[in-house]
């Protein structure tokens, strides 16, 4: 069976990069896909990659991720809106996919949309 | 009088960021061309090898570091350390490599090795002085993990020059790869055939100069 588990970005704004990494790899390694309705900082991605590397053996063979950014060309009125959303609800732009590699076979990823192409 | 003072300790200055030991680093994900170029760079001003290029994903395992390589173009000159760093990947599954007719032992052992690679290149980012970002132009350039690396040398503010490899193939698009990363500069190359390889040099140099 599938699992997809949602976890709200103010459920791991809080932690730091290895509290984040460990809560996304626990779900991940239980072969759920998850998806972050927020981004993780290129500094936490580059973390969970090095992270992911350390834990591959013979079940878990690593990950695919894509992140989408929402177009940036915005009006000064939705830029605030924007920061205004992020204090009240702690959610960072953006939205992150990550499901473990045996399940998902690819993640395309374009400016504006993701395929998520799972093995059969 | 303060603006004499200032250009003279900007001309010294200038001096010694010219005279600099550059370190130079390739990056990129794994079958990108990131060993071709380096070999490309060092036989055009070393007349050597760098490192063994292979279909096999994932050939180059371990940072290899070319020292004092010395690039001239249009009656400049740079000196550097040249980093040729393993492909960087979000998954490692040694029955990959099964397909290239690879034993399963050398297969895990691969990817094994593999695995640390990743870690180690991931590691080096900190002490580079520039990178090449090395892709593939025939392939999506939306790839996590350009997107991670990248993002990456933006956070610790290193220069970043793309270079889309691989031009001389049919499905080439550099204007796909320009715009993927439209704030970087793209240069499109063929390391294996050198094509347009006096460009990317005088990109290298602007690019230090930066």
């Amino acid at each position: 069976m599938l699992t997809l588990q949602y976890i709200p970005y103010r459920e791991i704004m809080n932690l730091d990069t290895e509290g984040k990494i460990k809560k996304i790899l626990k779900s991940v390694k239980e072969n759920k896909i998850i998806l972050i309705d927020g981004r993780l900082d290129p500094i936490e991605e580059s973390a969970l990659i090095q992270k992911t590397m350390e834990s591959i053996d013979k079940r878990f063979k690593g990950i695919e991720i894509a992140g989408i950014i929402p177009n940036n060309n915005k009006l000064l009125i939705d830029k605030i809106r924007k920061e205004v959303a992020r204090v009240i609800l702690g959610r960072d732009e953006g939205l992150t996919i990550i499901g473990p590699a045996t399940i998902v076979k690819e993640i395309k990823r374009n400016p504006n949309k993701i395929d998520l192409l799972l093995r059969k | 009088m303060l603006k004499g003072l200032k250009d003279f300790l900007n001309s010294i200055t200038a001096i010694f960021k010219q005279k600099r030991h550059w370190k130079i680093g390739l990056y990129g994900p794994p079958n990108s061309g990131k060993t071709s170029l380096a070999n490309r760079i060092c036989q055009d001003w070393l007349g050597e090898d760098m490192g063994s290029v292979s279909k096999v994903p994932h050939e180059t395992r371990e940072i290899n570091v070319k020292e004092k390589v010395i690039v001239k173009s249009k009656g400049k000159q740079i000196s550097f350390n040249l980093i040729d760093t393993p492909g960087i990947a979000t998954k490692i599954d040694y029955e990959d490599f099964l397909k290239f007719n690879m034993n399963s032992r050398d297969a895990k052992k691969r990817a094994k090795e593999a695995t640390k690679g990743v870690i180690d290149a991931i590691k080096w980012l900190d002490s580079m002085d520039c990178v090449l970002v090395v892709l593939d132009s025939t392939q999506n350039p939306y790839s996590q993990v350009n997107i991670t690396i990248i993002g990456n040398l933006a956070a610790r503010d290193i220069p970043v020059l793309i270079v889309a490899n691989k031009t001389d193939l049919r499905k080439s698009d550099i204007k796909k790869v320009t715009n993927a990363f439209p704030q970087y500069p793209v240069i499109g190359i063929s390391a294996e055939k050198g094509h347009n390889i006096e460009d990317f040099y005088s990109e290298v140099l602007k690019l230090v100069r930066r």
